[in-house]
């Protein structure tokens, strides 16, 4: 079967890592974000790792014009369609509080830029009737907490599309795949203190990879992941609200 | 954040170092960083001993640079990033029908360390070593300068940068000529060698491509150097394809590598193959890279860490090699993990570890008395005429090292041209003091 992945947010290391390895086993790619330099690179590499196909689309969650000519390609693609958003930014929660006109830009690379493109494109896969959207949240949607509620609140936000979108393509025949990840040892998180269980991005990547085969509904990974959120879910306001985890 | 704050170590975890470690993740980052703060570049700092360390200053870990920038499938030239590891080039290109034409004992060395160490493989008395495989770099010197040298431009610097430890730029990407495989697969025949006299002439009759010798060295009298031969060539016979590997979780206590335990080992694991030999189809990364599969292997040998003693000596002095096995044997301080390999005189650097002989290459736990004993084998391979490994000695002083590195001076004019400042020494650097002082 011919599959074609649209990748945003291509540049993170999760995302080579996924994207290498749908390369891998002969589908086409489309790899979009801001960085086209890099990602002209990445197409050259995915091509010669195996991808039938591999171009390079910009791609700004902040500047919705970018978004139509990329669901437009699309559109020209053949077989099944599957989408992957890796976009994200994270600052420093204190640089937040000093600054909240920062917050707005959170919102928009980890909310409201995923979903008005999923939004966009969604038609597509309705018409296509099959294909899976994956969607990188975080661990950190499940709660807020005092080192990065704003991020958390945006990836909970996404979530919750996620969920939302996932009931409605479900009817059409495609799927929805919401990834939760615990630590991952990316650019993201490189050097900041107080990072424990750290997985690599190739670790991620095959996870999510098996998740939409499998067609799971939300991921985390990794998996022990699952119980350590349940357990902070479990505790209760009154408690967590002095806890500084 | 840019720069990480982190303690880390050698393969060996003897040398240690703190210091600031930036990963870039795409060309353009790696560019900026060696213009505004340059440092030496580490692969997966897969050398045993303090070559990847910069202890109190910065350095860039090279491991995220693993694109293929373009790939020949009629000529098997390909040109990669120098992050990208020997293993994965060998998984992604062997389906096609080419490999690298060198490969170390690990697959999880990288382009840019297997150039810098100008690295062997079981291949290497036929095809000679990872750098004569090597068509171009491209390297990044400090202030930013891209440079490319090849073996016919920029010349002394090309060879200045094989096996040049990393001393004379950043190397970015580089082109590599591979080699023309039948299949994924390797058809390997092991033999079992009685005597240490009988591992030379079986090695020296050997006319496989991939040969090498595990060598027990813990045996003494009359078994010195039994062990068992594995020849190997390349197949198009089917195999599974290789699996994952498991990590070693936890350091070991000391005693998992002691003495008896290792001396049972051993035993053992001659035994296993059987008086008349025995041969099997492996996937080329199971045969080549046993070790991997055990990831973190290195932590076997608990908290104190391991040194690797590396030797090379030539067919004259193999008198001098038995000596040293005896010495080995008779201390009781071997691990499981020693080999014995026929090396032929391929070599692209002027700091290029092989030289036409035989080479050893023994773990021992780091303890003082073995420290001692290292330090009498390293004298016996300079007395033989030999050399050391700088990919893993950790204990040699410099002068030894200049002593069996005849090209040393030249190389140094090159690494003080392409680094004027130093800032591309590294812990092992100073140590030797290979580089000019300032
Ligand atoms: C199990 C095992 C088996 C081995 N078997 C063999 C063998 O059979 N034959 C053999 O020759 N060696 C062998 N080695 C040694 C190993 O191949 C070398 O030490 C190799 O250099 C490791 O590559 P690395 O990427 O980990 O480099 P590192 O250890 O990270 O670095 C090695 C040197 O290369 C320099 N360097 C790394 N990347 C760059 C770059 N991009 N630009 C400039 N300089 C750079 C570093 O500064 C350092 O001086 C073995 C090691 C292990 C652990
Ligand atoms: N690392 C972790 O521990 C962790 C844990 C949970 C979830 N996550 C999530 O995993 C995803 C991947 O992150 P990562 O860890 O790999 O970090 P990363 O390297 O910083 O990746 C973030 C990606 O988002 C892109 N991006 C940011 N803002 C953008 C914008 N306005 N328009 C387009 N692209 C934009 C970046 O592109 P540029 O290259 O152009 O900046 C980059 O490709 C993110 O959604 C992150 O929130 C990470």
């Amino acid at each position: 079967m011919t599959r074609s992945w649209i990748i945003l947010g291509a540049t993170s290391s999760m995302a080579r890592a996924f994207a290498r390895s749908v390369a891998e086993r002969g589908d086409r790619v489309i790899v979009a974000g801001r960085d086209m330099a890099d990602l002209k690179a990445m197409a050259t590499d995915l091509a010669l790792r195996g991808a039938a196909s591999a171009e390079a689309m910009r791609f700004d969650a902040r500047d919705p014009a970018t978004f139509g000519p990329i669901v437009q390609k699309a559109e020209l693609e053949p077989g099944e369609i599957n989408v992957a958003v890796f976009v994200g930014s994270m600052p420093a929660q204190a640089e937040i509080d000093a600054d909240p006109a920062l917050i707005s830009g959170v919102v928009a690379d980890n909310f409201t830029g995923p979903v008005r493109f999923l939004a966009e494109i969604a038609p597509l896969l309705e018409a296509r009737a099959g294909g899976t959207v994956v969607g990188v949240s975080s661990v950190a949607g499940d709660r807020g907490r005092i080192s990065n509620y704003t991020y958390g609140a945006a990836k909970a936000g996404f979530a919750t599309y996620l969920s939302g979108l996932r009931n409605r393509l479900t009817r059409a025949g495609a799927h929805v795949v919401t990834v939760k990840p615990g630590f991952v040892d990316t650019s993201m998180t490189w050097g900041i203190e107080g990072m424990f269980l750290v997985a690599s991005p190739e670790k991620v990547a095959a996870d999510i990879l098996k998740a939409v085969e499998k067609r799971r509904n939300v991921l985390y990974t990794p998996g022990f992941w699952w119980l350590i959120m349940t357990i902070i879910k479990l505790v209760p306001e009154r408690i967590f609200k002095k806890l500084s985890i | 954040m840019l720069w990480k704050t982190t303690d880390y170590t050698g393969w060996g975890r003897v040398h240690r170092a703190a210091g600031d470690l930036a990963r870039p993740e795409r060309a353009a980052e790696l560019a900026r960083l060696i213009e505004d703060s340059p440092g030496p570049a580490f692969g997966m700092r897969r050398s045993y001993n303090d070559s990847a360390l910069n202890d109190t200053g910065r350095a860039i870990d090279m491991t995220r640079m693993t694109k293929i920038r373009a790939f020949d499938p009629e000529t098997g030239v390909v040109e990669v990033e120098a992050g990208l590891q020997i293993g994965d080039l060998l998984r992604l290109f062997a389906p096609r029908g080419w490999i690298p034409a060198a490969m170390p004992g690990t697959g999880f060395a990288t382009i840019g360390g297997a150039i810098a160490h100008d690295v062997h493989g079981k291949n290497h008395h036929v095809l000679g070593s990872f750098g004569q495989h090597v068509l171009s770099v491209t390297l990044l010197q400090p202030g930013g300068r891209q440079v490319v040298a090849s073996p016919s431009r920029n010349k002394a610097l090309f060879r200045a940068t094989i096996g040049g430890i990393g001393q004379t730029g950043v190397i970015v990407s580089a082109r590599l000529q591979l080699l023309r495989t039948p299949g994924p697969a390797m058809r390997v025949q092991e033999s079992r060698i009685d005597s240490f006299d009988e591992f030379i002439a079986r090695l020296d009759a050997s006319s496989q491509t991939y040969t090498v010798g595990w060598i027990d060295g813990t045996a003494r009298g009359a078994g010195l150097g039994r062990g068992i031969l594995e020849e190997a060539e390349l197949t198009d016979a089917a195999v599974q394809p290789a699996r994952g590997g498991l990590p070693v979780p936890v350091d070991l206590p000391s005693f998992a590598l002691s003495p008896p335990t290792v001396k049972l080992f051993n035993a053992a694991y001659w035994r296993k193959v059987p008086g008349r030999g025995r041969n099997s189809v492996k996937p080329i990364a199971r045969h080549l890279f046993p070790l991997d599969k055990l990831h973190n292997w290195n932590r076997l040998y608990g908290k104190r860490g391991f040194h690797q003693f590396q030797c090379v000596v030539p067919p004259a002095s193999v008198g001098v090699l038995r000596e040293i096995l005896e010495k080995i044997a008779a201390s009781g301080l071997a691990s499981p993990l020693s080999v014995l390999k026929r090396m032929g005189d391929g070599r692209a650097g002027m700091l290029s570890f092989p030289m036409a002989g035989y080479t050893l290459a023994i773990d021992f736990p780091a303890r003082q008395q073995a420290e001692t004993l290292i330090a009498e084998l390293e004298a016996m391979t300079l007395e033989a005429g030999g050399r050391l490994y700088l990919g893993k000695d950790a204990l040699a002083p410099g002068e030894m090292i200049k002593a069996m590195y005849p090209e040393w001076e030249a190389w140094r004019a090159e690494a003080d041209k392409a680094d004027p400042e130093g800032q591309l020494i590294t812990d092992m650097v100073r140590r030797l003091a290979l580089r000019s002082p300032r």
